[in-house]
């Protein structure tokens, strides 16, 4: 089955996604603790100049402001039975930005988190996640995006339901996990495991990849984990912009337009294939990393040290992979093991 | 799945051996076993008290510190906590009884505008795992809800999430008012969350930011025996 997006990805080398939702839209007066999915019927407007702001800087596809759009995070908003219509106009409104852009452009259907832990450590169970997924995934289908992202998931359970939702729609995919502790998911899931555990998947992502996490370098170390594996799937490198300081009250993120530029060729250099920017990431910075990517050739892949040379150093030593898996703790005897 | 020959009958073993294997558990996240370890300790007429410390939070040490060194990860240190937990259930009656001493008291919510749970929770765990009363004042908190808390449960600690940039700010709010209503250094005051760090924690007047959870445990510990050091010397 082909769409737009799979077009895109098949006739380009490299596509610009789009830079940060949630600072975008707080510098135009979300209050914290407001979901930003009810905007997309509050202020429609100013959505579509959120997604505009992508398009014009040179972007070939943009999210829709749907991250928080699931019936758990809606819930915490008393949002829950409104899911189908908030992701459905939300896709409505980017449908018709990309549309009227005059060349071709994705809408990609964001879905995060649902912000619960799965089974057994948590309450959540597979079924119920897939559940959620799915009814999000429907709205998105009638509101005309292209394609699902599924991005800044941490358990691989999680992104397999969402993976299964994405099924059940009859929609492709794309899925992306963020690697925000000592190199690996929260949940512990290394970039390697992740690339491994991509394949197994009845119905695999378009392509996937890592977003948010810590910062631009970071992110680099796991798309390179993820090229060790030898995946010939298309690789997503959404990075956030540096790292957040607090500023005068406010919060800035220290990652230049200029940097983020660097990144953006570094990355395709490691490998990616679909690039672009998470929090902190503004319209500025997309200009800057779509002109980079537009004039730059493509190098080499870089080493672990001209990526610190360039973005600044690691979060931590190893991320888990390769030589750096860390020795797991002698058992004192004979125990039957929990798996 | 091991052989039969191998398994380990916990009220065999001595009561050092006993320990070390409920380390092990803990680490593997066996909750029956530990529960069972704790009834056999208490049995042996062990103190609730050397059981919370000796067994169950020295175990917990070790999975902080795993946890903190990214050998461990969340899920490992969830089941950990959890089997903590069955232990902690039947000693803490007995604890209340004996009048055992007590570690500290943490008030501990996510910031006003912060719907983020899960670093919070894993926090509170470990307090609990290293033997601190928990008060979870839950998400989105605003901050009359924490010094109300504060108060009305006599805490020694209040913990402030926030896992957005966004609301990070917030933290300074709660800890300007607690300045102005003259209680600010009446507790001591740790800050946590993924975008945050110690320049941060500086900034808006926090006693110190923990990186994670494990961090978190050991500077409470700090911060408590400080405390303590100067009430007696007072």
């Amino acid at each position: 089955m082909t769409n737009l997006f799979s077009d895109l990805l098949a006739s380009r080398d490299w596509l610009l996604a789009d830079g940060a939702t949630g600072t975008t839209l707080f510098n135009m007066g979300l209050s914290s603790g407001d979901a930003p999915e009810l905007w997309n019927v509050e202020h429609p407007d100013r959505i579509a100049t959120l997604y505009k702001g992508a398009v014009d800087a040179g972007s070939d596809l943009f999210l829709t402001n749907t991250f928080g759009g699931n019936a758990s995070r809606l819930k915490l908003h008393g949002a829950e039975n409104r899911v189908h219509e908030l992701n459905r106009i939300s896709a409505e409104i980017g449908r018709e930005v990309a549309d009227a852009s005059g060349r071709k452009v994705a809408v990609a259907g964001s879905m995060g988190p649902t912000g619960e832990i799965m089974e057994p450590m948590g309450a959540l169970t597979y079924e119920r996640a897939v559940e959620m997924f799915h009814e999000q995934a429907e709205g998105l289908k009638s509101g005309g995006v292209d394609v699902l992202w599924v991005e800044t998931i941490s358990a691989a359970e999680e992104y397999k339901a969402a993976g299964e939702a994405a099924r059940l729609a009859g929609m492709p995919w794309c899925g992306t996990m963020s690697f925000d502790t000592a190199g690996r998911t929260m949940m512990g899931l290394t970039s390697a495991d992740m690339a491994t555990m991509v394949e197994k998947l009845s119905h695999p992502p378009l392509a996937f990849g890592a977003n948010c996490g810590v910062g631009a370098s970071d992110l680099l170390r796991t798309v390179l984990g993820f090229v060790a594996q030898g995946t010939e799937r298309p690789i997503i490198a959404k990075g956030n912009a540096g790292i957040p300081k607090y500023v005068d009250g406010h919060i800035h993120y220290d990652g230049t337009p200029e940097l983020m530029a660097d990144y953006a060729v570094l990355a395709r250099d490691c490998g990616a294939r679909i690039i672009g920017g998470c929090c902190g990431t503004t319209a500025e910075h997309l200009r800057h990393m779509h002109e980079g990517l537009v004039t730059r050739p493509t190098g080499p892949r870089p080493s672990l040290d001209q990526i610190t040379k360039a973005l600044g150093g690691f979060s931590s030593a190893g991320d888990g992979t390769g030589d750096d898996v860390q020795p797991a703790r002698p058992e004192r005897g004979r125990r039957r093991r929990r798996d | 799945m091991a052989d039969e020959d191998d398994e380990i009958i916990l009220s065999e073993l001595d009561d050092d051996e006993l320990v070390l294997q409920m380390h092990d558990d803990l680490y593997d996240g066996l909750k029956e076993e530990i529960e069972e370890g704790v009834r056999i300790l208490l049995e042996r007429g062990w103190e609730p008290y050397d059981v919370l410390t000796k067994a169950l939070v020295a175990g917990m040490t070790i999975v902080g510190a795993d946890f903190r060194d990214g050998i461990l990860f969340v899920p490992e240190v969830l089941l950990a906590a959890n089997a903590m937990k069955g232990g902690m259930a039947i000693l803490k009656p007995l604890l209340a009884e004996t009048g055992a001493p007590k570690v500290g008291k943490m008030v501990i919510g996510t910031v006003k505008g912060d719907i983020h749970d899960i670093g919070k929770n894993l926090v509170g765990m470990m307090m609990e795992g290293a033997g601190f009363e928990v008060v979870d004042l839950g998400i989105n908190n605003a901050v009359e809800k924490y010094i109300d808390a504060l108060k009305t449960e006599d805490a020694d600690i209040l913990g402030m999430s926030a896992l957005l940039t966004t609301t990070m700010p917030y933290m300074k709010v709660v800890i300007d008012t607690m300045v102005q209503m003259g209680i600010r250094d009446d507790y001591i005051i740790l800050v946590g969350g993924a975008p945050l760090n110690e320049e941060f924690g500086r900034a808006i007047g926090a006693d110190a930011y923990c990186r994670d959870a494990a961090v978190a445990v050991e500077t409470a510990k700090t911060f408590m025996g400080r405390k303590h050091n100067q009430m007696s010397g007072n």
